[in-house]
């Protein structure tokens, strides 16, 4: 399931957008995934994450509205945030709005792809392809390299 | 929708401002004020509880003092937020080079459940030598974040798991278990590098 592929760039982003020729997207096929990555898992019972800026480069604002990899059960859109105490929370972060020219970014400690129910470990080198789902139906896939635990960015 | 939402607890929110100005006050300086939050660290030297390190060793805050310390909560389940502040944390360890094995740093799990020994060594193998993994019974644990002033609280998910909400900085101590500072989560390391040096040079200046 998860291709057996050693990544050699992490900028490259190799993407499909399903549904092209559909007349009916407005605004999806003109979103564009940058930096992609994630962090190795141990084994499958810790949930994964993975990131990425998702970029609207048309006119029309998109809304992200869900997630599907062959790699887990349930993957989800998560957010985390710190309070003023400094204590540090988890939750689905729900559906989010790009206008047009603008990128969301799912970075640490924030917006995160959250890969829970794994299929299979998450192993350094390999890729994993995620698809995003929009409001109007496209989606987006993007293959995301998975690194190092202890990664820290798209580069390593 | 969830902006509508929003919008609509604002509306209601504003409808009763008064009440909520009420209640702030009932909380916040009246008799329904809670303990202080926020409150300082205790030394280490005061803090009490007993735990097991990665490798099985039995410690407490005692096998802390005279060095300086780093120490920070988390669970090994936690996808995002913990493996992020240990590879912050295995960054700043390796800009400091050889400083770095003149200081403990000790990952405390609130997830003793899931966090057995075996699976903090698995963990802490990933990142930079120095870091410890601490485990043991939920009271401990407890007591450990109580003298850290620390907080964790179990949350359900969907899908019958659960996540653990937990203080996210790293406490910073000086080789006397005095508390330094906070380094706040995902602080950039040209701040967090500096505040490690200063209970570096604290714990010199006190040796001489
Ligand atoms: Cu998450």
């Amino acid at each position: 399931m998860v291709k057996k592929l050693r990544y050699t760039n992490a900028l490259a982003v190799l993407l499909t957008v399903a549904g092209l020729s559909a007349p009916a997207l407005a605004g999806s096929e003109d979103v564009v995934v940058e930096n992609a990555w994630s962090r190795a898992s141990i084994g499958v019972n810790r949930p994964g994450a993975a990131y990425m800026t998702v970029r609207n480069t048309g006119e029309d604002a998109v809304t992200l509205t869900g997630l599907a990899t062959p790699l887990a059960m349930m993957p989800e859109i998560h957010e985390s945030k710190t309070n003023s105490d400094g204590v540090s929370s988890m939750a689905p972060a729900g559906e989010i709005t790009i206008e047009p020219g603008q990128s969301v970014a799912l970075e640490p400690g924030g917006l995160h792809a959250m890969l829970m129910k794994l299929q299979e470990p998450m192993t350094e080198g390999e890729n994993f392809p995620l698809t995003l789902t929009f409001s109007d139906g496209g989606k987006v896939t993007v293959e995301v390299p998975i690194l190092g635990i202890a990664a820290r960015g798209p580069e390593g | 929708m969830q902006r509508r939402q929003l919008l609509l607890y604002g509306a209601a929110g504003a409808g009763v401002l008064g009440l909520t100005l009420f209640v702030g006050w009932w909380r916040v300086d009246g008799p329904g004020a809670p303990e202080p939050k926020g409150q300082r660290p205790l030394p280490l030297s005061a803090m009490e509880f007993r735990l097991t390190d990665h490798e099985e060793n039995e410690v407490g805050p005692g096998n802390l003092i005279g060095r300086p310390t780093m120490v920070f909560f988390g669970f090994t389940y936690c996808p995002d937020v913990c493996p992020t502040t240990l590879s912050d944390i295995s960054g700043w360890l390796e800009e400091l080079g050889d400083e770095a094995s003149e200081m403990n740093v000790v990952f405390i799990t609130v997830d003793p459940e899931r966090d057995t020994v075996e699976a903090m060594a698995e963990y802490v193998g990933y990142f930079h030598p120095v870091i410890r993994g601490w485990t043991g019974p939920e009271d401990q644990i407890a007591r450990a974040a109580e003298g850290f002033r620390a907080s964790f609280e179990r949350v359900p998910t969907e899908g019958g798991g659960y996540t653990m909400n937990h203080t996210a900085g790293v406490f910073l101590f000086d080789a006397e278990g005095e508390l330094v500072t906070m380094i706040d989560y995902h602080e950039p390391r040209e701040f967090a590098v500096p505040k490690i040096r200063r209970a570096l040079t604290e714990d010199v200046e006190g040796a001489t």
